[in-house]
């Protein structure tokens, strides 16, 4: 039988591969996908945690998790253009002028 | 229908779930660690709407319909395709270089990975996670009416909040990613001048021309037999892609050309000389090689 202890553990496993995709990628695009897994697996966490429960609050969490990934997706990658037009790179490394 | 009946229907369906549960838990992990793995980012993006479409599958199984829809339409449908296009933009060919900047970068990240996952298994191991209770028709048929009921009481505020930030990211993506131009368009006089005093008033050559097939990655072959490079997109030639089994300049005769030229749009013609395959093959390669070294 498939308790939500089954989907948590799912959400974390998801949560961590996400984790360290950001830390390892350094490819911006990809961080973004990483973090959007992330996302990902925390909704399933609502999710679930609505089905133990029993009531619908949680469901209604993770849409409004879907409704500020979407806006900061639009931005993040608006923003990731903009680096590409003016470095034409859209690695991480490449944006470094903070730095010095 | 007796209570045995229905405790087999149960039981049925109990076993349903969890082997769906476990197909697209495996698969989700799959996808999630191939998308972490894999190289070229347009793979991360079609692994990534794995994992997403089988977590819709996963919320229909928890009984959230609804929520199970809108991942399919807002993440796989928009999110992604979003990606996609950014992606198309920023070159579909950018791939990570595998050279570390920061020494040590992935074991550190390894390390740090294994210990999350150790630090939020001891969590959830230590939350008392309990069964699912029993529910009423907010988990099947009035889903949609209960969260509506939910978002139009409870979560006003923040349902209200919402449509600022969707505002405001609109805005601020129109804003980021609008492009001030600086010179003025070029006029159709203009682009003829150009055209005419650029030393080619013809338009480039398409590819395949002359040669043995059509396709898009096909030089097209100069009289003399040697592929002309203008006629392939620089895009594909940068990503040294060539067909395979383009003849090289040097075994390509003359008696080759006029048996060919007839049949250059035919795909399945049947060519010319098949014996002397194998020798045109070997030779294809090794010209494709210094053209591949020629484009880096």
């Amino acid at each position: 039988m498939i308790s939500p202890a089954h989907y948590v553990a799912l959400a974390v496993i998801l949560f961590v591969i996400g984790g360290v995709g950001v830390l390892v990628r350094r490819n911006a695009i990809i961080i973004f996908m990483c973090v959007e897994l992330m996302l990902n697996a925390v909704n399933l966490a609502f999710v679930a945690f609505s089905r133990m429960h029993g009531n619908l609050d949680g469901q209604v969490i993770a849409f409004f998790v879907m409704v500020v990934a979407a806006a900061e997706v639009v931005v993040g990658l608006a923003i990731l253009t903009t680096i590409y037009r003016a470095r034409r790179s859209a690695s991480v490394d490449e944006a470094n002028l903070l730095k010095y | 229908m007796t209570a045995s009946h229905l405790v087999l229907a149960t039981g049925a369906a109990a076993t349903t779930r969890s082997i769906t549960f476990w197909a697209l838990a495996i698969i989700a992990v799959g996808a999630a660690l191939g998308m972490v793995l894999a190289r070229r980012a347009v793979h991360c993006a079609v692994l990534l709407a794995i994992v997403m479409l089988s977590l819709a599958v996963l919320y229909a199984l928890l009984g959230a319909p609804f929520l199970a829809f809108v991942q399919v339409i807002v993440y796989t449908g928009a999110v992604l395709m979003l990606f996609l296009f950014v992606l198309m933009i920023v070159g579909v060919s950018s791939s990570d270089s595998i050279v570390e900047t920061i020494r040590g970068q992935r074991l550190a990240a390894a390390v740090v990975g294994i210990g999350l996952l150790v630090l939020l298994s001891l969590v959830i191991g230590h939350a008392a996670i309990g069964p699912a209770v029993s529910t009423g028709p907010a988990y099947s048929t009035s889903n949609l009416q209960g969260i509506a009921q939910l978002i139009f009481t409870t979560y006003v505020w923040p349902f209200e909040i919402t449509s600022a930030l969707l505002i405001t990211a609109a805005l601020g993506a129109m804003v980021l990613a609008h492009r001030e131009r600086l010179s003025p368009k070029p006029t159709q006089r203009v682009l003829a001048r150009q055209r005419v005093s650029g030393g080619r008033p013809a338009p480039l050559p398409g590819p395949g021309t002359y040669a043995r097939h059509n396709a898009v990655d096909m030089p097209a072959l100069l009289p003399d037999g040697t592929p002309a490079e203008l006629s392939v997109s620089p895009v594909i030639a940068s990503r040294g892609e060539f067909n395979p089994r383009l003849p090289g300049p040097d075994e390509f005769t003359a008696t080759d050309l006029g048996a060919a030229a007839p049949h250059a749009g035919e795909l399945g013609a049947p060519e010319p000389g098949g014996a002397e395959r194998g020798g045109q093959e070997s030779g294809a390669s090794e010209s494709e090689a210094s053209e591949h070294e020629g484009a880096r």
